[in-house]
């Protein structure tokens, strides 16, 4: 990959600003089901319409996340998955022609136990676009988020409904990619109907800034993702997808599913 | 009253201790943690506050808490005299009340009616409940299922309290799990709910918060080593365990600027070449600065940076972080730590126990071990003060199995 990923992060939304329409950004634990089977998994979701992909990297102790992703994530980790091995499967990624941007999302103590600056290195080496970490807010980023930049990684904040102003101002004027707006105070899981309060959190937002915004945590069906590709740039899709992740035809439902969530986000609604 | 010159010391502004602390958590809790921090530095500021919390710790948790001269175990051990700060006086239990309480009385200053707690050994679980039913809150309290089954009356306790206790069953089941779902919880409910954390640990403000709030213990045996009754001066050297580190800071803190000697007393488990431990200072292996629950401190890790699991006979101490005030205070020098094992923790259990009529809890008795492995070294002149932390009604249970595995091991190999 080239130096400044970042920017294709930022690129990704450019078509979707100021349009009903929104990126779709599914996200999947490397490692899960099994190390093959989610390089299988992350190249089929790219086919079926992801405009952006976030891929889980697993933590022991995972505390913004519900029980599919837990249960998802300390899978991979009993499958031997590490940063080394995500590095890997990243480059095999990027191998089988997956070409859209990739965010690795994880907890910051296994960056820090890689090392930042190696792990930030490698990371672009192996074809990674940017970074989200839920438990590094912009105020603790400063030595990750500089090395980052140097190499041209994207910074992907949080913001959650409950964010100051001057806290929505902080993360904007750290993000370097997208803001990834947390559609609801709470930890990640698939939630029905979207939350009457979204509409007036993105308003909010976008008072203080112009960076291309997010949203996930809870989103689960079309409908829900037709409705946030009304009002932002980009819609995360995490538990829906891994809950259907095991068992006989599960690569299908995925795709499936990723697919008319893909379709929703561009206007297009099942009957 | 809170001592104020923590102001003008550490942590600074960011909550680091030097490299140690800060505020490492979900965005959806920055927000809670600055309304927090204002909240409590209104609260330690306004005497109002402060009078009530003074006033309810006299009348309610019964300080201050005794110093009882340990005759007998320190005639026994034939060096240093020992004395011991009861706080297995203190309503409830243990040392934990002197925090959950005071945080309860910020919980409601918030207007948060609802309280969320972890628990390892139970105490601090049993203090929330006890706070909450005192103020008329309610109390949600997180508690792993192995900790649950080797602390049993404390479940029970909790329950009859009117706390609802539920049981947490990933991870390892402990105190870090319980934590983890605390978080959870949190993040759910960030708006209604006030997180009652129990020890010196987690995100900024938490450790100055729980430091100052269990300081009472070291500012009231200042006073003590001095008084009448008391031995006439300062400790030599002061003993406590750390588990997070609540009530070791406690009675360290207010001795930072004398001459005494300080001990902090990780739990050893099973001995720190097997891994099975939660002795974080003592393994240069798995131990290494990083960030667990929203703080940067020493950690229990592997190559990768996942969390180890650890082992302590005591709930309390089986945690694989430690307050990033300890770090700070190891890396000045300023504070010695060693560890205990599951062993001499028992030894010293029972020892105190049959000496002094005193059956202290299981992570107190790690203290009570490095006095009995300290004090023969050193002269009849010299004084250990021992945080006695918690009494051991919780763990009879606990003991009783000990024994009885210790009786089958003398038996397999004679
Ligand atoms: C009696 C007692 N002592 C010590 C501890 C360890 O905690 P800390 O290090 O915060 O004092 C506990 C924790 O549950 C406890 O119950």
């Amino acid at each position: 990959m080239n130096h400044h990923n970042g920017e294709r992060v930022a690129a990704a939304f450019a078509t979707f600003r100021g349009q009903p329409t929104a990126a779709f950004m599914p996200y999947w634990p490397l490692g899960y089901p099994t190390l093959d089977a989610s390089v299988a998994i992350v190249s089929a979701l790219a086919a079926a319409g992801a405009d952006l992909l976030e891929l889980g990297l697993p933590f022991s102790d995972p505390l913004a996340d519900g029980p599919t992703i837990q249960a998802a994530t300390q899978q991979a980790l009993a499958n031997g998955m590490n940063s080394r091995r995500a590095f890997d499967l990243i480059r095999e990624i990027r191998h089988r022609g997956v070409k859209q941007p990739l965010l690795l999302m994880g907890y910051y103590n296994p960056i820090l136990a890689y090392g930042t600056e190696k792990f930030c290195r490698n990371a672009t080496a192996a074809g990674v676009d940017g970074f989200i970490i839920p438990d590094l807010p912009p105020e603790a980023a400063g030595p990750l988020a500089s090395t980052a930049a140097d190499l041209g990684l994207a910074m992907n904040f949080l913001l959650a409904p409950n964010s100051t102003a001057e806290r929505i101002r902080l993360a904007a004027k750290a993000t370097t990619g997208f803001l990834y707006l947390v559609s609801v105070t709470g930890i990640t899981g698939a939630r029905e109907g979207v939350p009457s309060d979204l509409a007036a959190f993105v308003a909010q937002v976008r008072k203080e800034t112009t960076s291309p915004l997010a949203v996930g945590f809870g989103v689960s069906r079309p409908q829900q993702a037709a409705a946030i590709a009304s009002i932002v740039e980009g819609v995360i899709v995490g538990s829906a997808l891994v809950r259907l992740g095991v068992g006989e035809g599960a690569l299908a439902k995925v795709v499936d599913l990723a697919r008319s969530l893909s379709e929703a986000t561009k206007g297009a609604l099942p009957a | 009253m809170e001592q104020q010159r923590d102001e003008s010391q550490l942590p600074d502004s960011r909550g680091f201790f030097g490299p140690y602390g800060g505020q490492f958590v979900p965005e959806t809790l920055m927000p809670a943690l600055q309304e927090l921090e204002t909240t409590y530095n209104e609260a330690q500021a306004d005497t109002s506050f402060q009078q009530e919390l003074e006033m309810l710790l006299r009348t309610y948790v019964g300080r201050p808490t005794p110093i009882t001269y340990a005759k007998r175990l320190s005639d026994a051990l034939g060096g240093a005299q020992i004395y011991l700060k009861r706080e297995d006086l203190a309503h409830s239990g243990a040392h934990k009340i002197n925090n959950a309480l005071g945080q309860a009385l910020l919980a409601r200053r918030m207007g948060k009616q609802r309280l969320i707690a972890e628990t390892g050994a139970g105490q601090h679980g049993v203090a929330t409940a006890t706070a909450a039913a005192l103020l008329g809150l309610q109390a949600v309290i997180y508690m792993g299922t192995v900790d649950m089954a080797r602390q049993k009356p404390n479940v029970f306790r909790m329950q009859l309290l009117g706390a609802e206790v539920r049981p947490v069953e990933s991870g390892s089941r402990t105190l870090k799990d319980a934590i983890n779902e605390a978080i959870r919880d949190w993040v759910t409910n960030v708006r209604t709910s006030y997180y009652l954390l129990g020890s010196a640990l987690g995100p900024h403000p938490y450790p100055r918060m729980v430091r100052n709030l269990q300081s009472v213990i070291g500012r009231e045996a200042r006073e003590q080593m001095l008084a009448a009754d008391g031995p006439g001066r300062w400790p030599d050297t002061i003993i406590a365990c750390v588990g997070g580190g609540s009530n070791s800071i406690g009675i360290f803190y207010p001795f930072l600027d004398t001459s005494s000697q300080m001990i902090g007393v990780e739990a050893g488990g099973l001995g720190i070449a097997g891994g099975q431990h939660a002795a974080r200072f003592a393994d240069p292996k798995q131990g290494r600065p990083g960030v667990l629950h929203g703080t940067y401190s020493y950690l229990l890790q592997d190559e990768d940076g996942q969390i180890a699991l650890t082992h302590s006979i005591s709930a309390g101490l089986d945690y694989a972080s430690i307050g990033p005030e300890h770090a700070y205070l190891r890396d000045q020098g300023r504070v010695t730590y060693t560890y205990a094992t599951d062993d001499a923790a028992l030894d010293a259990f029972l020892q105190l126990s049959e000496l002094e009529g005193i059956i202290p809890a299981l992570e107190s008795a790690h203290a009570v071990a490095e006095a009995i492995r300290l004090a023969p070294t050193m002269s009849p002149e010299q004084i250990i003060l021992i945080n006695l932390s918690g009494r051991g009604d919780k763990d009879l249970d606990s003991v009783m199995q000990a024994l009885r595995q210790r009786e089958e091991e003398k038996h397999e190999s004679s």
